[in-house]
């Protein structure tokens, strides 16, 4: 059986939105390597429940690395080190004995703090609001296989599809850019017959209100795709800036 | 008209800008480093006599320098406003900051291409002050008579520290130009599995060989090993 850990954690704490944060130290003994790391700090909040301190607030839900609610830079990295993994799904057996781990909010002024480690990724719900309807036609559903799509458009549609919503990309940008996000979310109609009708207005909408959440721009640093939980790739930011591009000669 | 201009400021707007300008601008580097190789003969008439070609365009070169000034200024001005959109768009950075690893592409000259322009922009200026608006030494080939560059060339890097200066600052241009021209593609929506890791090896093959020649002419000079200057500057 694997030791158990002891971690000396360094956690961002903030009591509400408009509050002043700051790194707080914490002490954690026998942390399991199997542990996930939302689960050590669980372990975390009981201990500090049971000392009569405030718990440290962090999103999760689906724990299983598909709902997109966890997120945390760990250690500078968003997500943390494991590649392709949400926090949710990153074990702590990828951590030393006696290491120091930092614990930090995504930071973006589009994604404001709400409480300690939670942030609010509204911004994207207002970004995916503004991309509209793909126009089919409603009734019964529709034959399998009536629209042929060529097998490689297809799977370079569900690779974009995959997008969790997490941010991670947002997080990890040095320009807290959007661009993984939008480009996964406008590839993955752009890429198929149905969403052909709207694709140009669509990619303008979307990086419109992009833009207008106050995200920063694209520098091509293609960090967004190194902490991607679903290793997006930045072909798809590529993809939506011919979208966009073309879009002004319409 | 005015939906056109919003879309040409947007994020991919400006980044399309910076990208478009940026290449032309690479074009000018390409251009002036082989019109340099001249430099490295021990005779000064065929480099002086591509600058006087040059300069006898006239009104032509002057147009040609309008508009690479425009380029230069649309370039700078979406660079400065990238910088200053990323400030804004994370006001409180991370107490630790980390690198995610392979496929990243964040590199010291991807992080730095601000202050690597900036220090550009001093040398443009430095260096047309030096060279174009500098002292005009005349000679004559084939009876005519030009500007003698061959000479204030190998005065001003006779000068250490000058040499120093237009050697840090080629490494800095090789910085950017590591970063910046992939980027230029990406920037323009050309990416593609097989062509872009081919661009972006081709763009550090570039940025390396292209700041090692600019490097290798002021230092050339300086050492002199063909005893080139003393006949350069005696002959008034």
């Amino acid at each position: 059986m694997a030791t158990k850990l002891s971690l000396n954690l360094q956690i961002w704490r903030q009591a509400g939105p408009d509050k002043p944060g700051k790194m707080v130290d914490y002490k954690l003994n026998d942390v399991s390597p199997d542990m996930s790391f939302l689960e050590m700090l669980d372990v975390l909040n009981d201990d500090l429940l049971q000392k009569g301190e405030e718990p440290v607030e962090f999103d999760n839900d689906c724990r299983e690395g598909i709902c997109g609610m966890c997120s945390l830079v760990i250690n500078g990295v968003a997500h943390g080190p494991q590649k392709g993994t949400a926090t949710c799904q990153l074990h702590m057996r990828k951590f030393k004995d006696g290491e120091t781990v930092t614990i930090e909010p995504f930071r973006a002024k589009a994604f404001p703090v709400v409480k300690d480690l939670v942030v609010d990724r509204g911004a994207f719900d207002r970004i995916i609001a503004a991309g509209g309807y793909i126009s089919i036609n409603a009734g019964g559903a529709p034959d399998a296989n009536a629209i042929p799509i060529p097998k490689e458009y297809a799977d370079e549609a569900m690779d974009a599809a995959a997008c969790i919503g997490c941010g991670a990309c947002v997080a990890a940008c040095p320009n807290a850019s959007a661009s993984l996000f939008v480009s996964a979310k406008i590839s993955q109609l752009a890429l198929l017959p149905q969403g052909q009708p709207e694709r140009y207005r669509r990619a303008t909408s979307m990086v419109a209100q992009m833009d207008a959440e106050g995200f920063g721009d694209c520098s091509n640093h293609a960090e967004c795709e190194a902490v991607c939980p679903k290793e997006i790739s930045i072909a798809h930011i590529a993809r939506m800036k011919r979208d966009y591009l073309r879009s002004v000669f319409k | 008209m005015a939906e056109e201009k919003a879309k040409l400021w947007s994020s991919v707007g400006k980044k399309a800008l910076m990208a478009v300008t940026g290449l032309l601008l690479v074009t000018f580097v390409i251009e002036h480093l082989l019109g340099n190789l001249l430099l490295f003969t021990t005779d000064p008439d065929p480099f002086n006599k591509y600058a006087y070609t040059l300069m006898s365009l006239g009104k032509l070169l002057i147009a040609v320098e309008l508009v690479f000034l425009a380029f230069f200024i649309l370039h700078m001005y979406s660079g400065l406003t990238v910088y200053l959109s990323k400030r804004k768009a994370r006001p409180d950075s991370y107490r630790k900051s980390g690198n995610a690893g392979n496929p990243s592409k964040k590199t010291l000259s991807s992080t730095t291409m601000i202050i690597s322009g900036l220090v550009l922009l001093v040398f443009v200026a430095i260096h047309l002050k030096t060279f174009k608006f500098g002292p005009h030494y005349t000679t004559f080939v084939d009876g005519v008579e030009m500007r003698d560059l061959y000479k204030l060339v190998y005065q001003t890097f006779a000068q250490p520290l000058y040499v120093f200066w237009y050697v840090l600052s080629m490494v800095i241009l090789g910085l950017h130009l590591r970063h910046g021209v992939w980027s230029a593609f990406q920037s323009l929506g050309l990416h593609h599995h097989r062509f872009t890791p081919a661009i972006y090896t081709f763009a550090l093959i570039f940025a390396v060989v292209w700041a090692l020649g600019f490097i290798a002419m002021p230092i050339w000079i300086f050492f002199d090993p063909l005893n080139v200057r003393q006949d350069v500057l005696n002959l008034m």
